[in-house]
Parts: C-alpha cells; sequence; structure tokens
C-alpha cells in the first residue's frame, strides 16, 4: 500500500478535457452520486459555470421537519399530524425521541432530494467538523436549528460561522458551554474551539494549555433558556478578568468587559485566533481530504494547501472562493485522483439512491416518505455512519485517523454489509406496506448509451458507476456470462439485442418477460459486488 | 489477468453479514461423500455430431453431408456397434469403454424452446417449457439437504461450501429460495491466487491502493476461503493428463474441482462450464469434417474428461464423483448452406465415473430418408428424469424429496452401479 505515483499537479486552473469522466468526478465528489440528469446537464456547460452553479446557486431552504411521527403508544396533542412541530417549545418523554427521529430522516431525504449545489455536502462536512451528537444535546429543536445553521453557514463565511456555532444552544449543551461559568470554568468548549474547529493540531499549531483556560473564561457566561430554546448572554456569570493569552497568540491580552457588552470578547477571541495563519491551512486541509483524497504529501502542503490557504485569509475566510479555486484546479483533475475515496456510507446509500433514481413516496404520504428516508438512515448507521451522531467530537474516524482515514469505511463487518444493502435494492428492496423502494434495472438501463448492444451496455454501466476501469478482460467475463448466459464468440451478441428488443416490443410475453429484467438484476449486482463500486 | 476475489470468490454470499466464528476441522471419512460434476455446454451442442448413429449413417449423411463424419473416421464403442463418437473424442472413447462413460440418447422436454435465453433457464430451473421458476433445480435439493442455510453454516457436519461453480458467476442452477446455495471461484487465477496468498493486480494509482485493500479484505470476510485453501493445500501432485494451464479452460476448472475433491471438501455439487457451442456456421472444415470449429470443442471437452478422471483416479476419489454434460437444446438434423446446424432440440447427455451402469441408455435418433429443416430429434428422456436418478440414486434422496425438488415424479433411469 502507499505504492501509488504522487500527484504532481498544482493548484493553477484546469484547462484540459471537459468530458463526461470530469464532470462526473467533479459532481462525484460534491454531490452525493451522480444522477445522469445531473450528469447530462453539467457536461454539456462549461467547467467554470458548473462550479459556479454547484457554489452559488442559492437553493431555497427545504420545508421543516413534520410531525410523522402519531403512533399507537402516542399522539401529539399539539402538532397535527403533518405539521412541523419546530414551532413547538413543548418537550417530554414521548415527543423528543420521535422529533429526533423525525429531524434525521428529513435530514436524509434533504440529501436525497439535493438541488445541483454542493450545500447539502458542505452540511455533512460542517456536521464533521462543528460535531454535536444528537444523543448527548437531546432536544430535537436543538439539533434542527443546529442542523439549520450549518446549512446557513455552509458557504459562507468561516469566521462568522465560528461565532455563530459558539453560542448555538447545541453546541453550549454539547460542549458544556452553558455550564462554563466565571465561578466553574468548563474548558471544554475552549479547547475544541482551539483544537478540533480553528488552529487544529498540525505541525503549525502551538497554542498551550494556558490558552485553553484563558479562552475557556472568555467564553464564560452562556446559557441556555429552556423555556424559548434559545441561548442568551448572562453577564453575572461572565468572568470579566482580563485573559492572558502565549505566544503563539502574540502574549494577547483580552480585556474583561463587563456587563452586556462582555460578549464582544468572544468577537476578540475569534478575531485573535483568526490572525493565526494555521487556521486556513487547517480548513483547507480539512477540505482537501473531504473532497479530494486522504493523504497530503508534502508536494501538495506546498502546491495546494498553501495557496488555497493564502485565497481564504485574502478572501477573509470566505468559503466559495477556496473552494472553487479547489474544484477548477489542475490537481483536483488529475486522473490520479479519480476514483481516490472510498464512500463514506452515505455517499454510499444515498448515492445509490439518487444514481438510480430510486423513487420514494411523495410529501402526500409523508409517513412512508419518512419512513424509507428512516430506514435508509439506519443502513448507513449500519455501516458506521449514523448521522447527527458521529462517534465523538473529533467527527468520524475516516476523516482524520491517519494512516488509514477512509478504508476504515471498510471492515470485515461493514463490507459485507454494504454487499448486502446494494443486493437488497436490486432485489426486493426495502417496504413498507404495500410501498417499496427498490432499483428498476431496466429503467436504468435504458438511460444508457446503445443498452441493446451488450459490450455498450456493459462499458455504460461500468461508466455510470464506476470512477476506475475494469480490464477489458472483466467486462468479457460480464458479457459472456451475465448477458449472454455463457455464449461466446461476436455472433453471440446478437442473443442479447433481440431479448432487449423484444422485452422493449412486448414487456408482458411470458417467455422474454423475465429474460432482460433478471440479466440486468444480475449485472448491476455483480457491479455493486466489486470493490471497485465502493470507490468514488 | 487481473482476478478478482469480490464478488467471485464470495459472490452469493454477499447476501448476509458473515460472523467470524472459528471452522470446525474437517472432518475425515467423508470416502461415501458423492459428488455431482455438472459440465455446462453453452451455446446448444450438436449432439448428432457428437453421438453418431452410425446404424443410421446413410440418412445421417444425407441430412447433412457437408459436415458428416466419414463413417471409417467415427470412434467405435466396445459392445455397441451401431453408435460412435466424434473422432475428436479418443479419452471419451476409452472411458466408455472401460466402463467410465455412459451415453443417454434423445435427452429434452415436451415442447422445447428454441431461444438459448429460455431453454438455459429451463434447463438450470428444471421448469416446464411454459413455467417460469426463480429458483434452480440443484438450489432446490441443497435448500432441502441443508436447511437453514446459510444462517447455520459452516457447522460441523458442512464446513464447506454446499456448491462451487468455476470458471463463471453462480449458476441459476444453485439457486435457493431465498439466495443462491453456492459460491463462485469466477477463473482459475483468483483461484491460485488465493491459495498461493497472491495479491490480485491492481493499478498503481490511489485507486488501484484502495482497490487493493478493499479485495484484501474481501478475502478475509470469506469464510470459506480458509477451507478452500486448506483443502487445496493437502493435494500437491495432480494428473500430468491435463493440457498447460491455459489451453484448455474447462480442463483447468475441472482439475481445480478434483484438487478440492481429494483435498477433502464435502461440497456436493461443482459446476464448470465451456461456450461455443452454437455453431450456425463452418461447424466442420470444409474439407475435412473431422477437424474444424465444433471438432475443438469436442477435442477438448474429451481431453478435459479425460484428464479429470485419471486424476480422479490418481487422488483416490473415482468412487466418489459422477459428472455430467448438458447443453440448452441440441441441433437441427439437417445442417444448413453455411456448414453448420441451427437451433434444434434433443441430444445425448453423457454421464462419467466409475460409480456409473456403463453403456447406452435408449435408441439412436430415427432420422428422416429426406431431412428437412423442420425435422428436429425426437425426445426419449427427459432432463428432469436424470435429474431424479441422480438425485435418487446416486445421492440416495428419498423420492418424495425428489418428487418435491423436481416439482413432479419421474421415472428413473438405470444410470447408477448397484443402485
Amino acid at each position: 500500500m502507499g505504492s501509488s505515483a504522487p500527484v504532481i499537479a498544482g493548484i493553477k486552473r484546469y484547462k484540459g478535457k471537459w468530458e463526461a469522466d470530469q464532470a462526473a468526478h467533479l459532481l462525484k465528489r460534491t454531490l452525493f452520486g451522480v444522477k445522469k440528469e445531473d450528469l447530462d446537464h453539467c457536461h454539456k456547460k462549461s467547467l467554470k459555470k458548473v462550479v459556479k452553479e454547484l457554489l452559488y446557486t442559492e437553493a431555497p431552504l427545504p420545508p421543516p421537519p413534520i410531525n410523522n411521527y402519531n403512533d399507537d403508544k402516542y399522539t401529539d396533542p399539539e402538532i397535527q399530524p403533518g405539521e412541523t412541530w419546530i414551532k413547538s417549545l413543548k418537550y417530554d418523554g414521548m415527543n423528543n425521541g420521535r422529533r429526533k427521529n423525525s429531524f434525521k430522516s428529513w435530514w436524509l431525504g434533504l440529501m436525497i432530494y439535493q438541488d445541483r449545489s454542493i450545500r447539502e455536502k458542505m452540511v455533512l462536512f460542517w456536521h464533521n467538523h462543528f460535531v454535536t451528537e444528537t444523543n448527548t444535546v437531546d432536544n430535537a429543536l436543538f439539533c434542527y436549528q443546529y442542523n439549520m445553521l450549518l446549512r446557513q453557514h455552509a458557504l459562507g463565511n468561516f469566521k462568522e460561522f465560528v461565532k455563530a456555532v459558539t453560542v448555538e444552544p447545541a453546541m453550549l449543551r454539547y460542549l458544556n458551554g452553558y455550564a462554563n461559568t466565571r465561578k466553574a470554568p468548563d474548558e471544554n468548549y475552549g479547547r475544541e474551539l482551539q483544537e478540533l474547529f480553528t488552529v487544529g493540531k498540525g505541525p503549525g499549531s502551538h497554542y498551550t494549555e494556558e490558552d485553553v483556560k484563558a479562552a475557556a473564561r472568555v467564553l464564560t457566561g452562556y446559557t441556555i433558556n429552556y423555556k424559548t430554546y434559545t441561548s442568551s448572554f448572562d453577564p453575572n456569570r461572565h468572568d470579566d478578568a482580563d485573559k492572558q493569552f502565549s505566544a503563539f497568540y502574540g502574549q494577547r491580552l483580552i480585556r474583561g468587559i463587563k456587563g452586556k457588552e462582555a460578549s464582544a470578547e468572544l468577537d476578540e477571541l475569534v478575531d485573535m485566533i483568526f490572525e493565526q495563519e494555521e487556521v486556513s491551512r487547517f480548513i483547507c486541509r480539512k477540505l482537501y481530504r473531504f473532497f479530494v483524497y486522504h493523504t497530503i504529501d508534502e508536494e501538495t502542503e506546498k502546491n495546494v494547501i498553501e495557496p488555497l490557504a493564502a485565497l481564504f485569509r485574502k478572501k477573509n475566510y470566505e468559503i466559495r472562493p477556496v473552494l472553487e479555486m479547489l474544484f477548477m484546479s489542475r490537481h483536483f483533475f488529475d486522473p490520479a485522483n479519480y476514483g481516490s475515496m472510498i464512500k463514506s456510507p452515505v455517499d454510499f446509500t444515498v448515492g445509490l439512491c439518487r444514481e438510480f433514481n430510486i423513487v420514494f413516496p411523495d410529501a402526500t404520504n409523508y409517513i412512508d416518505q419518512y419512513g424509507f428516508w428512516e430506514q435508509l438512515r439506519n443502513q448507513a448507521a449500519g455501516l458506521q455512519q449514523n448521522i447527527g451522531d458521529p462517534p465523538n467530537v473529533a467527527g468520524w474516524q475516516a476523516y482524520y485517523q491517519l494512516p488509514e482515514y477512509d478504508k476504515l469505511w471498510i471492515s470485515s463487518d461493514t463490507l459485507p454489509k454494504r454487499n448486502q444493502f446494494t443486493d437488497r435494492m436490486i432485489n426486493g428492496g426495502f417496504s413498507r406496506k404495500d410501498k417499496k423502494i427498490v432499483i428498476d434495472p431496466v429503467a436504468f438501463a435504458a438511460g444508457l448509451p446503445s443498452p441493446e448492444d451488450p459490450d455498450l451496455l456493459i462499458s455504460g454501466a461500468v461508466r455510470a458507476l464506476y470512477r476506475v476501469e475494469l480490464p477489458v478482460d472483466q467486462l468479457h467475463f460480464i458479457k459472456t456470462n451475465i448477458l449472454l448466459s455463457g455464449l461466446v464468440g461476436m455472433a453471440s451478441d446478437h442473443y442479447w439485442t433481440m431479448a432487449w428488443q423484444a422485452y422493449q416490443t412486448n414487456p408482458t410475453d411470458k417467455n422474454n418477460k423475465n429474460i432482460v429484467p433478471n440479466k440486468l438484476k444480475l449485472l448491476f449486482k455483480y457491479l455493486m459486488d466489486l470493490p471497485e463500486y465502493q470507490l468514488m | 489477468m487481473p482476478s478478482v476475489l469480490l464478488p467471485s470468490l464470495i459472490n452469493g454470499f454477499s447476501i448476509r453479514a458473515l460472523a467470524a466464528s472459528p471452522l470446525a476441522q474437517i472432518a475425515g471419512g467423508m470416502d461415501s461423500d458423492q459428488v455431482l460434476v455438472l459440465v455446462q455446454l453453452n451455446g446448444g451442442n450438436d449432439g448428432l455430431n457428437m453421438v453418431i448413429p452410425l446404424e443410421f449413417y446413410d440418412a445421417y449423411h444425407a441430412a447433412r453431408t457437408n459436415i458428416a463424419i466419414p463413417e471409417d473416421k467415427v470412434l467405435r464403442l466396445n459392445g455397441f456397434d451401431k453408435t460412435g463418437l466424434n473422432p475428436a473424442m479418443p479419452e471419451l472413447q476409452s472411458m466408455f469403454n472401460e466402463g467410465k462413460l455412459t451415453i443417454i440418447q434423445g435427452v429434452s422436454y415436451p415442447q422445447p424452446n428454441f431461444s438459448h435465453f429460455r431453454a438455459t433457464d429451463i434447463w438450470l430451473s428444471g421448469a416446464d417449457t411454459s413455467q417460469i421458476l426463480s429458483t434452480g433445480w440443484a438450489g432446490r435439493y441443497l435448500n432441502v439437504q441443508y436447511p437453514r442455510f446459510p444462517e447455520d453454516y459452516p457447522n460441523r457436519n458442512m464446513p464447506d461450501p454446499l456448491a462451487i461453480q468455476i470458471g463463471s458467476l453462480v449458476s441459476p442452477a444453485l439457486q435457493g429460495p431465498a439466495l443462491t446455495m453456492g459460491m463462485a471461484i469466477s477463473n482459475p487465477n483468483s483461484f491460485y491466487d488465493l491459495i498461493n496468498d497472491r495479491a490480485a493486480s491492481v493499478p498503481a494509482t490511489r485507486a488501484g491502493d484502495q482497490l487493493a485493500y478493499i479485495r484484501e479484505m474481501s478475502v478475509k470476510t470469506d469464510q470459506y476461503a480458509g477451507v478452500i485453501k486448506a483443502a487445496a493445500q493437502k493435494v500437491t501432485k495432480q494428473s500430468g493428463k491435463y493440457p498447460a494451464a491455459g489451453k484448455n479452460p474447462l480442463a483447468d476448472q475441472l482439475k481445480i474441482v478434483a484438487r478440492l475433491v481429494a483435498g477433502g471438501l464435502r461440497t456436493k455439487i461443482y459446476l464448470v462450464s465451456m461456450g461455443g457451442f452454437d455453431t450456425h456456421a463452418k461447424q466442420t472444415d470444409a474439407t475435412d469434417t473431422t477437424t474444424g470449429t465444433h471438432a475443438k470443442l469436442l477435442g477438448k471437452l474429451s481431453e478435459a474428461i479425460g484428464a479429470f478422471q485419471d486424476d480422479l483416479c490418481l487422488l483416490q476419489v473415482e468412487k466418489r464423483v459422477t459428472g455430467m454434460t448438458f447443453s440448452e437444446f441440441g441441433r437441427r438434423i439437417k445442417s444448413n448452406a453455411s456448414g453448420g446446424t441451427d437451433h434444434g432440440t434433443a441430444a445425448p447427455v453423457l454421464l462419467f465415473g466409475s460409480g456409473l451402469q456403463p453403456g447406452i441408455i435408449g435408441s439412436n435418433p430415427l432420422l428422416p430418408a429426406n431431412a428437412t429443416v423442420n425435422d428436429n430429434i425426437a425426445m426419449q428422456y427427459d432432463f428432469r428424469a436424470l435429474y431424479a436418478s441422480l438425485l435418487e440414486k446416486w445421492f440416495s434422496v428419498d423420492k418424495e424429496v425428489t418428487a418435491s425438488v423436481l416439482l413432479k415424479d419421474y421415472p428413473l433411469l438405470p444410470i447408477i452401479q448397484n443402485a
């Protein structure tokens, strides 16, 4: 392992080929899976236009999560079925868990129905960055508000984002900010603010334990109001003494402020942290690992991370310009990066649904709609990515743990489960009473170029589902064994063509009706069971 | 040649998470365990040029003058002078004369279908011509024989795969009610990679590095990889009659079967296959009908089975193994103008092994004096009667169970010695 050639292309503007391959690479990384319609739409436009669309589309904010949760044990007395619960300020042991589930399923639905915008992928990125856990926060409204905050700032200004998330109720609760008082300082948030959220633990980060303590004191005084479900600042709980920081922060002294104005200390703290160039590098490395490849070698640090970080600073920590530079770079489109990431469980499950155009019940049948979203969410959770509940404050290991990184998604437990999931999606699907989500193999094949030609059908399917090529003898094996029932020789191809055409002409003909769908099911099952399908 | 262990090796088992339980050691004393090897000839084998009706040679020659095997070149069978074999099959001739080959004439089913795909489905599922079955005949048998598969497997009584397909995907013949009862070693290279701890090659790229890791994980995940490797490693010498690797794909597949059987796997059914039998044109050389496409195919079939039988004998497991060749249909009596034959109906099935009742079952096909393109060989035996005979006489399955597996009662054929 690790024997692959280094990628030497730098951050300069990519001016090479812009074809379906390149478009698919960009879309696979910035969306969850690539829908055919999105690919068709994008590769006809220029790279610049596509990146603009992905980054600047102001997609409308989604309608909020609803009461899908009345059951035989509980009927929400306040919120009607199908109505949103986000305006409710009444929480108890009966509604909270149900609303948390509603929230998490709703979020998965947003991923499935994402626009041609990077926003939902960035929400996941920021969730993994500014981690909170639904189980710990333990209030559905806080979790929803936090999630909407991620969405609101996903492509905005990172500095403003840090300020906002610092006083977000879910975060105050998750990292004990609400309990951080003059009399009993709690260092939890003050530490993670630096270690995980801004300057990080990279080679250029040298904050000290004293800095942790000083930051914690700056942050004293924030509280959560459980009547209004908002946070506020209580000057009586704030430590108004001066706070001294280390040499890493230029021996900065943050003067203690008394009274309501004291919350301005937060601005000063964030300004001080953001004066450290390491912030820009830390975030750019994290974006790189999320969107390009897990390992950052010296070349990449110098030729990609440094220029991205410089731009990030120059643009006063606006997120979009950095992503724009990255997604339009030679480095991003270096073929060595194609297929170099292992799909996260969310990419794997949501991506499959989007790529195969799985049809979900619409909002008029929100019970089943949310039900299927929940089933998918549980699948991703079984594959070790439970959205809303990362394992700890550092996020999912696969995004940071040296040296394995995304290989950690694949284990002797999760690999069979991944195969089980794709097998099930092609054979029978997931059911709720009379409703079902399942791959329609014929519809998918019909969307590929020349499905009547067995070679083109297979190469089209490989191109649609993989980011890497299959060797010629593998393609031949698949054709012979799956589409042609073992028939060999050039003359055999027409047997598939005849079967496809007969099926198109008369799909209900008794002798033909199973042949084409069954062979296509085998084909797609086989392709999704191969390791290549795990890559993106 | 890249070889892929996932899903080739664990194909079919990907449906479930596999428990990491230590496997039971292979118990001794399984020498009485019967094994069935199914040899599928894809494309529709021309039975009339494989088993030649010397009895009706004139009609045979008249119907297919351009491809007919000269009478004096037909291989003779001891004690059966009315029937002979294609000259490309000397090994099978020897096996017949040694009592290790049984020919069943005219095997088909009522109202045969002429489509490769549909006819293949019928043979593999055991369906009637107008019946659609979603399970395979062998899969239904294994499902009865090994209840609660795969949840309760592997276990002490059956530590090994129930069925193994070599050289292809898991056959629909092995499809059980919920999932396949078999696993596949999709190409011989992946087998040798496994037993030699050799990683399949990947490109030297970032993606290749990821692929190598996932493949490694897929081998670790495969609970049967270990028993297959252990069985293979018990066999260090095999017959010298096999051709060099890559020369005869069927022989390569059968060589693995012999090794696994002799290595002690209790696997009941193996499937191997070869393609190319769809000989619509230039079935033989125009000037010498004993050579050409079909002769090469039959030559490989004969060479492969001959070497396999020799190997089984050498490895002292000959008594445990019976083999059967089959194809989705035979070909038309009358040849076409392209020097080939079009899709037909009934054809002979070959059984091989040392436990067989040797000889020929059934009679030579009756051939019309002036065959037309519409003339087909008449059915003498339903292929499911053969399946039933193998289940009851070779695998000692109860009559009622056989009927439930094959969905009907079929008359048995006397194919097994002392059974």
